[in-house]
């Protein structure tokens, strides 16, 4: 599906403040995988969303999708088969455009035309799609966005994204900026929708027993290297007390308080 | 007067609604406009000497204005220079090719030429009063445009358009290249501007390479005052009709300080000047009125 082989990426290189945010990585995500990923602040995470959605190249080594080289294809070209949802429930809608008039943008990728797609039956399926999120928002087709709480974009990004069929969706903390409750009802959603739709997803999470319970692959990031991946049986069989315990067998930072910097 | 002023008013409203496109729809800030005015001025007055086709000449008007966007989108994406600085280059170059145009002069006059708007008063004089046959030609002009600009951005390509300006990680997370748009977006605000030059030149009766000199800040004038005065909306077609509001009554503004400025000892030289300090008024009017609404919003929710 997508493959990363060897891939460092440095920022300012060159300067004294140069920083190695991705060291040599190599990462297979395949069909079907459900990977969590999980790491402490700096560790690398958005980096490697950002590598594999495109917002930066590498600075060594190459990514593949389904065996086809895009190291070099353009951000805006990769989202044609890569979803992404940010931390900012704001980034994936338009404020000042109403509901269907964003359903319309987002339902399906690529460039539009100039034809006038937004029809009734057009309506009459977002509508079914949106009952979907049990938030009563098929009332409020026309509603400017701007009216909608965070939750409710957020669920709606996650929803027009799956609508897209993208072969790949990651998900970059998209409930951490939510309340408790909102970003539960998002959780369980995008957790429905990956089992339902099959999707082959990637998602950051800052609490590790998410981490635990979701996925079916589980990544540990710390430096710029993935330093745990596991999956499978393997993966069931862990716990909060494991995980940690396992941070201290694979790096003898020295560090005080472990929970605290892979905290949840 | 009031003739005088809504044609004027019309006339530079089809400008006004180009400049609304790329600020407020784009949120690109274009000083491009400035060199695309004159440019549509000078492409319709050669075209009129030439002997073409009013229409024809207007089309060609619209046609070098839409080039025009063209290069400055060109600069900002390729070059990645800052959007303003991008205007400004595009509109630096274009002076020295409107006095090409127009034939190494600065000004050339169409008075005793055979233009759309003798043609139209030709045409119309005898079924309508003559005072109001070119008020009613352009209400009819500017409310066309209006409507197709409308048409434009409730088509697909217009609303992702739309949403480019107000978040454009969606855009590209679309699959949509953003340069793309901004570049439609662009050409089409420019094309706008082009035509309302063209309609100015003859209706001035000649097409001068300062015409456009102080064109942005008029327009954004029209834009701000039609937002103030009318109510927030996030329908295309209000909004477009308050960029021909905001047009008429700035012009109307104009028109009383170019006439009736003497009585304070004002002189046509310190239109600049109002102008600028108009802007300046709107702003401080609007911030007041954003604060008002969030006390009065605070308020409600206490």
């Amino acid at each position: 599906m997508i493959e990363i082989i060897n891939a460092s990426v440095i920022f300012n290189q060159g300067t004294v403040n140069e920083n190695r945010a991705l060291q040599n990585i190599s990462l297979n995500v395949r069909e079907g995988d459900f990977i969590t990923i999980i790491g402490s602040n700096g560790a690398g995470k958005s980096t490697l969303f950002n590598l594999i959605a495109g917002t930066i190249s590498p600075a060594t080594g190459s990514i593949h999708a389904n065996g086809r080289d895009i190291t070099r294809e353009p951000e805006y070209k990769r989202a044609q088969y890569i979803g992404r949802i940010f931390q900012n429930p704001l980034l994936g809608t338009a404020s000042n455009m109403s509901l269907e008039d964003n359903m319309m943008i987002t339902y399906r990728k690529g460039f539009k035309w100039l034809k006038r797609s937004l029809n009734n039956r057009m309506r009459e399926f977002f509508r079914s799609e949106l009952v979907q999120l049990k938030m009563g928002l098929e009332q409020r087709m026309k509603e400017n966005l701007v009216m909608f709480s965070g939750g409710q974009r957020q669920a709606l990004t996650l929803l027009m994204m799956v609508l897209s069929k993208p072969s790949l969706i990651m998900l970059d903390e998209h409930t951490a900026a939510l309340d408790p409750k909102n970003a539960e009802i998002v959780l369980e959603l995008t957790d429905t929708f990956i089992t339902e739709y099959k999707l082959t997803s990637m998602m950051i999470t800052h609490n590790m027993s998410h981490a635990i319970e979701f996925g079916n692959r589980l990544l540990m990031m710390d430096r710029g290297e993935i330093i745990f991946d596991v999956s499978g049986a393997a993966k069931k069989e862990l716990t909060v007390e494991k995980l940690i315990e396992k941070f201290h067998e694979l790096r003898h930072h020295g560090i005080e308080n472990d929970r605290a910097l892979l905290s949840d | 007067m009031i003739e005088a002023i809504l044609v004027e008013g019309l006339i530079y409203g089809i400008m006004v609604m180009g400049v609304f496109i790329t600020f407020r729809v784009l949120d690109f800030p274009d000083l491009t406009v400035d060199g695309s005015f004159p440019l549509g001025a000078a492409l319709m007055v050669q075209g009129i000497l030439l002997g073409m086709n009013g229409w024809l000449a207007l089309a060609l008007a619209f046609v070098g204005g839409v080039i025009a966007g063209v290069i400055t989108a060109l600069i900002h994406n390729r070059l990645k220079v800052p959007n303003l600085l991008a205007g400004i280059l595009t509109m630096t170059m274009l002076y020295s090719i409107n006095i090409r145009i127009l034939g190494n002069r600065a000004n050339v006059p169409v008075l005793d030429q055979e233009t759309l708007l003798s043609d139209v008063s030709a045409r119309l004089s005898g079924i309508i009063p003559e005072e109001y046959v070119l008020l009613i030609f352009f209400v009819v002009v500017a409310l066309v445009i209006k409507l197709l600009i409308d048409l434009f951005f409730r088509t697909d390509l217009g609303m992702t358009i739309g949403a480019l300006g107000n978040n454009e990680q969606m855009i590209v997370s679309q699959g949509i290249n953003p340069q793309t748009l901004k570049t439609i977006g662009l050409g089409l605000s420019n094309g706008l501007v082009a035509v309302s030059g063209a309609f100015a030149a003859q209706y001035l009766g000649f097409a001068d390479v300062g015409l456009g000199q102080g064109i942005i800040i008029s327009g954004l004038a029209s834009v701000m005052i039609g937002e103030f005065l009318i109510m927030k909306s996030n329908r295309i077609s209000i909004l477009t009709l308050c960029a021909l509001a905001g047009s008429v009554l700035f012009h109307a503004v104009m028109y009383l300080g170019r006439y009736y400025g003497y009585v304070i000892k004002m002189t046509p030289n310190d239109l600049n000047l109002i102008k600028g300090l108009l802007i300046i008024v709107l702003l401080i009017m609007t911030r007041f009125k954003k604060l008002n609404m969030a006390a009065l919003k605070a308020m409600v929710q206490k």
